[in-house]
C-alpha cells in the first residue's frame, strides 16, 4: 500500500499489545449503524507510474504561461522565478516542518518568518509586518477589520472603485454580517477622484482602502486621498503592489496605516490562484491586534540570540471569541520563498526588474495607441499593466485572434466593469521580450473587426 | 495604598475613594502573581465612561489575557499609561506604584457598597 | 560542523554592491522615469533591502533549513496537526507545466485539465464525507468554517430566522468561536463531561430557538469518537440548527463513517492534515468544506462545475454569499490531495485510517503505564495523555517533558491542548510511523521520567537555543531588523 509500513507481523504484535483482537476492534466506539456498509466510491489505487501518467495527462490539457505567452495580470503576475528559490523551499526541512510551536527545533523557521518580516518592513516602509495571511485579498478584508477594531465607533469604509474587484467583493461577503457599511466611489478615470472622494468622508468612516498601482494599472500621488481620509481621523489600508515598491514610493511615504498586498509576485507560482502569500504590515500602534502570527527576537536561557512567536495574545488560541482574527496560520513556505526572492533580487534587482516593467509596458503601450483602432482608456501613469480601448469593440474576438497566436493577451475589462466592455487589462512583466511584444501588438493590429468577422 | 483599607471585587481589583470622591483602581498582588509574568495592559482612554462590574481594560501575560472589570462607575479622569514600559512595577508594588486607573465617582465613598472588605477578599483567595 | 553563520541575519551577511540575480538587457526603449510619473509617486532611494551574493542566499537558507525538525527527518507525533509522511511524488506532479503555471484568470478553454482534476477531487471531498455540495475556495480550516458559518447564516437570512447563538464544547479549536464572533454569532461554551464526552444536559439546557450551529470536532480533539454524535444532532436538528463537523480529526475515519451519515450538515477538511498537503513550516493549506443540498445556494463563487461544453468556472449562484478570497482556492494543495486520494483508492483510504487508529492505539497501549491517560485505554488516532500526576509528584510539566524529548530526537507532542486536560501531552503518531520509531518514542520517555527532574527542566541540552525567553520577547517586542540591532 503507497505509503504504510506495517507488516502483517507487525499488526499482529500490536493487536497483542493493545489487548485487542482485530483492527475492526478498535473502531467499536464507531456505532455499527454509522459504520459504512459499502467502500468508498472512489477509483482504484495507482502506482506512482499510472498516477504520473494520468496527472500528466490532465495537464496536457491545459495551456499553461510556459506555452502561451501571458500577458495577463489582474492581480496575479508571470514573473522570473530563479531557480535558488525553487531549490531551497523544496528542502524537506522547510516544507515537511510546521508551525514553530517548539521554538528550540524549530530556529530556521522562526528567523525565517523574522527575515521576512524585516523585508516586507523595508519594502512597506512599515513598523511591523507580520508572517503573512492567506493571499491578497484577504489580507485586505482582515486590514479593514483591524482598522475598525481601532475606531469602535464608526461605522462605514470607502474604496475606490479602482480597488481590485475580487477584493472589494471579499470585502462585501466579510461585512454583510456586521453593521458596516461599503461605500465604492467611482472612478470614471481610473485614478480616485478628489472631489467625490472627499465627498464620502466623514467622521462616520472609520478606514478607507487605497491601491497602488490600482486595478485598471494607473499609478498616482495618492498622498492627498490619503490625507483628506486622515482629516476625518480614517485609518488608511494601502493595497500595494510588492514588485512595484522597487521603484514607487512606498505606501509608508504617502501616508498608509497599514499596507497589504498580494505576496504571489515574489517568488511564488501562478498556480491557478492559489496558494498565495497575503501581505499585511502595519505602523506600530497597530500591532497589538495585529492578526496572523508574528516572530520575534529574543534571547535564550544562556543569552544566545533567538526567536519565538510572540504577542500571541492576539490569537484565537488564546482570546478565543474575542480575538482579532479567526486566522491561525501563515503561508510559510510561500513567504519562505518571499524571502528567498527578495535576497537574491535585492534593492538593485528589485529597482530595475520594476524599472523593466514599466518600458516594458510603456513600448507596448506605445506600439498599439500608434493605430487608430486603439487608445488608452485612462490618461494617468501606468506601470506594468494597462487598460486599452479597441475602439472597433471587439474584445472577444481580439483576445480569441491573439490565442490562435500562442498569446493570452489579456483580460476583459468588461468582466468587472460593464462601462469597460471595449477594453483589455494588458501586463507586462520582465519576463516579456520585445519580439513577443511586437507580436502581440502586430496581431492586434491586424486582427479582423469585428464587423469583418460578421461579414466573412 | 495600605491593602487592609481598600475595597474589592471578587475579580481581584482594589478600588480607594480619596475625599474629592476620585476612585483609584489597581489589581491585587494575588492577581499578579496568578497571571505570571506580565507581558502588557490595555487600559481605557482618558475620558471613558467604566460601569462597574463592566470589563475596562485587559492585562497579558504570554499566553493569557485576562478582562479588567471596574469596580465602580464614573469617568476615567486619570490613566497610568507608563506603566506598560514598566510591567515590574504591578509586581512589586500593586497596590501603589502598580495604579491603574483613577475615576471620578459621582456618589463618592457609597459607589464602594456591595464590595468585598480586606478580610471577605483574602478569605475569598485562600478559597480558590 | 555547526555554521556560526548560519545564525547570522540576511540583513548582518550583506554587503554593498553584491549582487545575487541579474536581469538581461532591457530590450525596448528607455528613459527618464521622473517625467513618466506625478511628483511624490517615485521612490527617492531603492528600497533598503540586503544585498547578497547567490552563494550566500543558498549556504544561508540551507543551513538555517537545518535548524528545523521536520516529517522528513523525526518523529513528530504533534497531536491535532497530523504530520504524516509527504509522499514526493506529490511534490512532482503539483510542479508540472500545465499546472503549476496556469494563470488563475485564463480561460477556461485553456483549463480543462486542472479544471476536471479539480472536479474530480470534489467529488472525492463529497464522498468522503457523505455531503454532496463542494466549495473548494476557503485557504485554511479556520477559513473553511468562516464559509461554513456565513453559508448557515444566509440560509437562515433567506428563512427570516433570526438565530444567534453557535454552540462549541470546551475542548474546541479556539477557531471555532473566533469565526462564529467573525459571522456575528456569540458563542456559548459546551461543557465535555470527564470522559471527554458532549455533556447532553449542558447541551440541552443551551439549544433552542435562538441555535444557528453547533459546531462539533469528531473525532474530538481528545481523540475519542463522540457516540451521542446521533442524539445531539437530532437534539439540534429539532430545534431547527445545523450540525457544523470540524473536519481536523478525518484522519481517523475515511471510508469507515461519514460526517454526512452520521447528522453533520455542513464540514471542513484539512488537506495538509488528512491528505497529506505538506505543512510548509505553517502553511499553506486549504479549507474545502462540504454542506448539505439545501446549502448548497449559499456557497461561495465561482465553483468548478461541468457543462455540456466541458468543465468551467460557474458564478451564476444568485444566492451566494460571495466570495471568501481571490481566485479559486489553493489549488497546489488541492492537487496533492488529489494524487493522495488517488495513490491510496477507496481501500487504501480506508486503510490509512485502519492503521492511524492502530498506531495511536498501540502507542497508547505502551505509554499508559509511564504516563496516566485520563480518557480511556481506547482511542481514535490520537490521544491525550497528563503530566498531572508528575508536576505533582516530582515538579515536572508537560512542557519539561516535551523540551527533553527534542534532545531524545523526536519533536514534541502537541502540549496545553485541549484546555479540559491539566498539563496535557496530545500525542498523534499516523499511519505513516513503523513501530520501530514508536517503540524508539516510548523507550525514550521511559528513559527520561528515570532521569532527575532538573534535567527535565533545563532541557533541551543538545539544540542551539534553549528555553527562549518569551516575557522578554513580548515585553520588548523586535520584530524587524534594524541597522542600530
Amino acid at each position: 500500500m503507497a505509503y504504510l509500513f506495517n507488516t502483517d507481523e507487525d499488526v499482529r504484535q500490536m493487536l497483542d499489545t493493545i489487548g485487542a483482537a482485530s483492527i475492526d476492534e478498535l473502531f467499536a466506539a464507531i456505532p455499527r449503524s454509522m459504520q459504512m456498509a459499502e467502500p468508498l466510491a472512489i477509483p482504484p489505487a495507482m502506482s506512482e507510474l499510472e498516477l504520473t501518467q494520468q496527472v500528466q495527462a490532465l495537464a496536457g490539457k491545459n495551456r499553461g504561461v510556459t506555452q502561451d505567452v501571458c500577458f495577463l495580470g489582474g492581480g496575479a503576475y508571470d514573473h522570473f522565478i530563479p531557480a535558488v528559490v525553487d531549490h531551497l523551499a523544496s528542502r524537506g526541512e522547510y516544507y515537511t516542518s510546521y508551525t514553530p510551536y517548539q521554538p528550540e527545533v524549530s530556529q530556521g523557521n522562526l528567523q525565517v518568518m523574522f527575515e521576512y518580516e524585516t523585508l516586507i518592513c523595508q519594502l512597506t516602509g512599515m513598523d511591523v509586518s507580520n508572517a503573512s495571511l492567506y493571499d491578497g485579498a484577504s489580507a485586505t478584508i482582515e486590514a479593514v477589520l483591524l482598522a475598525l477594531a481601532s475606531r469602535p465607533k464608526c461605522k462605514r469604509v470607502v474604496v475606490p472603485e479602482n480597488l481590485h474587484p475580487e477584493y472589494r467583493q471579499v470585502l462585501e461577503t466579510y461585512l454583510q454580517w456586521t453593521d458596516f457599511e461599503l461605500t465604492t466611489v467611482a472612478c470614471p478615470s481610473g485614478g480616485v477622484p478628489l472631489d467625490a472622494w472627499q465627498a464620502e468622508l466623514d467622521e462616520t468612516v472609520g478606514c478607507v482602502v487605497l491601491s497602488q498601482p490600482n486595478f485598471f494599472g494607473v499609478v498616482e500621488d495618492l498622498g492627498p486621498a490619503a490625507e483628506a481620509a486622515k482629516q476625518h481621523g480614517a485609518v488608511v489600508v494601502a493595497v500595494a503592489d510588492m514588485i512595484s515598491l522597487g521603484l514607487l514610493a512606498s505606501p509608508g511615504q504617502w501616508g498608509a496605516d497599514i499596507v497589504v498586498g498580494e505576496g504571489q509576485a515574489l517568488g511564488n507560482p501562478l498556480q491557478y490562484g492559489g496558494p498565495y502569500l497575503g501581505i499585511m504590515a502595519c505602523r506600530s500602534e497597530f500591532v497589538r491586534r495585529m492578526p496572523g502570527r508574528i516572530a520575534g527576537q529574543t534571547e535564550d536561557r544562556h543569552g544566545n540570540r533567538c526567536w519565538v512567536l510572540t504577542l500571541q495574545t492576539r490569537e484565537q488560541h488564546i482570546r478565543r471569541e474575542k480575538a482579532t482574527s479567526n486566522i491561525c496560520t501563515n503561508q510559510g513556505l510561500f513567504a519562505l520563498r518571499a524571502a528567498i526572492y527578495l535576497a537574491l533580487q535585492g534593492p538593485q534587482g528589485m529597482r530595475e526588474t520594476a524599472e523593466h516593467c514599466a518600458w516594458k509596458a510603456q513600448y507596448l503601450m506605445d506600439r498599439l495607441t500608434s493605430h487608430d483602432r486603439f487608445e488608452l482608456a485612462f490618461s494617468g501613469s501606468s506601470w506594468r499593466e494597462f487598460a486599452i480601448r479597441d475602439k472597433a469593440g471587439a474584445v472577444p474576438e481580439l483576445l480569441h485572434e491573439a490565442r490562435q497566436h500562442g498569446l493570452q493577451a489579456g483580460l476583459e475589462l468588461g468582466t468587472w466593469y460593464p462601462s469597460l466592455q471595449d477594453c483589455v487589462l494588458i501586463a507586462v512583466t520582465e519576463k516579456r521580450t520585445r519580439a513577443e511584444l511586437d507580436r502581440l501588438a502586430d496581431v492586434f493590429i491586424h486582427a479582423p473587426q469585428a464587423k469583418e468577422l460578421a461579414n466573412a | 495604598m495600605d491593602p487592609e483599607q481598600l475595597k474589592y471585587n471578587p475579580s481581584h481589583e482594589w478600588v480607594a475613594v480619596s475625599d474629592d470622591q476620585v476612585a483609584t483602581v489597581g489589581i491585587t498582588d494575588f492577581a499578579v502573581k496568578q497571571l505570571t509574568d506580565l507581558v502588557f495592559m490595555a487600559l481605557p482612554e482618558l475620558g471613558t465612561q467604566v460601569t462597574a462590574g463592566e470589563e475596562f481594560g485587559e492585562v497579558e501575560s504570554v499566553k493569557a489575557v485576562s478582562p479588567l472589570y471596574s469596580p465602580v462607575t464614573g469617568e476615567v479622569v486619570e490613566v497610568h499609561s507608563e506603566l506598560v514600559d514598566n510591567m515590574d512595577a504591578l509586581s512589586e508594588d500593586p497596590f501603589g506604584e502598580g495604579w491603574l486607573i483613577k475615576v471620578r465617582v459621582a456618589d463618592g465613598a457609597a459607589a464602594l457598597d456591595g464590595l468585598l472588605d480586606h478580610a471577605s477578599y483574602l478569605k475569598q483567595c485562600s478559597e480558590v | 560542523m555547526r555554521n556560526q553563520q548560519a545564525s547570522q541575519l540576511l540583513f548582518e551577511l550583506a554587503a554593498p554592491g553584491r549582487r545575487a540575480n541579474l536581469l538581461p538587457e532591457c530590450d525596448v526603449p528607455t528613459g527618464d522615469l521622473g517625467q513618466r510619473y506625478p511628483a511624490g509617486a517615485l521612490r527617492e532611494q531603492p528600497p533598503e533591502l540586503p544585498e547578497l551574493s547567490e552563494g550566500d542566499v543558498v549556504r544561508h537558507f540551507t543551513n538555517l533549513s537545518t535548524l528545523n525538525m521536520s516529517v522528513d527527518t523525526h518523529f513528530y507525533p504533534l497531536g491535532s496537526c497530523t504530520m504524516k509522511y509527504n509522499p514526493k511524488r506529490n511534490e512532482r506532479l503539483a510542479s508540472l507545466p500545465g499546472i503549476v503555471d496556469l494563470h488563475p484568470l485564463q480561460p477556461d478553454s485553456a483549463s480543462q485539465g486542472i479544471l476536471e482534476l479539480l472536479y474530480e477531487v470534489q467529488g472525492y471531498f463529497a464522498e468522503i464525507s457523505g455531503l454532496p455540495s463542494v466549495s473548494l475556495q476557503p485557504a485554511a480550516g479556520a477559513h473553511g468554517e468562516l464559509t461554513a458559518l456565513m453559508a448557515a447564516a444566509a440560509y437562515y437570512r433567506d428563512r427570516g430566522e433570526q438565530r444567534s447563538k453557535v454552540l462549541v464544547p470546551d475542548s474546541a479549536h479556539g477557531t471555532n468561536p473566533a469565526s462564529a464572533s467573525m459571522v456575528g454569532f456569540k458563542s456559548i461554551m459546551i461543557r465535555s463531561r470527564a470522559d471527554g464526552s458532549v455533556d447532553m444536559d449542558a447541551l440541552r439546557e443551551h439549544v433552542d430557538e435562538q441555535t444557528a450551529v453547533f459546531m462539533i470536532t469528531n473525532p474530538s480533539t481528545l481523540g475519542l469518537f463522540e457516540n451521542q454524535i446521533s442524539e445531539i444532532a437530532d437534539l439540534v436538528h429539532q430545534a431547527g440548527g445545523l450540525i457544523y463537523l470540524d473536519g481536523a480529526n478525518m484522519n481517523a475515519i475515511l471510508g469507515i463513517a461519514r460526517p454526512g451519515d452520521f447528522g453533520a450538515d455542513m464540514m471542513h477538511y484539512n488537506p495538509h492534515k488528512t491528505f497529506s498537503g505538506p505543512h510548509g513550516g505553517g502553511g499553506p493549506g486549504a479549507g474545502p468544506i462540504c454542506v448539505r443540498d439545501f446549502l448548497d445556494p449559499y456557497l461561495p463563487v465561482p465553483r468548478v462545475a461541468k457543462g455540456p461544453e466541458g468543465f468551467y468556472l460557474d458564478s451564476n449562484h444568485p444566492q451566494s454569499i460571495g466570495r471568501v478570497r481571490s481566485f479559486q482556492g489553493n489549488i497546489g494543495v488541492l492537487v496533492r490531495a488529489y494524487c493522495y486520494i488517488r495513490a491510496y483508492g477507496a481501500t487504501g483510504l480506508k486503510d490509512v485510517s485502519r492503521h492511524a487508529v492502530l498506531n495511536a492505539n498501540y502507542l497508547l497501549a505502551k505509554l499508559k503505564h509511564l504516563l496516566p491517560v485520563p480518557m480511556g485505554d481506547r482511542c481514535m488516532h490520537e490521544f491525550v495523555a497528563s503530566a498531572q500526576q508528575l508536576k505533582k509528584d516530582r515538579g515536572i510539566t508537560a512542557m519539561d517533558l516535551a523540551k527533553r524529548l527534542l534532545d531524545f530526537g523526536f519533536h514534541a507532542p502537541t502540549v496545553y491542548f485541549p484546555l479540559t486536560v491539566p498539563e496535557a501531552i496530545m500525542i498523534e503518531p499516523t499511519e505513516t510511523e513503523s513501530k520501530e520509531t514508536m517503540d524508539a518514542f516510548v523507550d525514550a520517555i521511559e528513559s527520561i521520567l528515570e532521569e532527575p527532574a532538573e534535567q527535565l527542566q533545563t532541557a533541551p541540552q543538545s539544540t542551539m537555543v534553549t528555553r527562549p525567553d518569551e516575557v522578554k520577547a513580548a515585553r520588548q517586542p523586535r520584530m524587524r531588523w534594524t541597522a542600530s540591532h
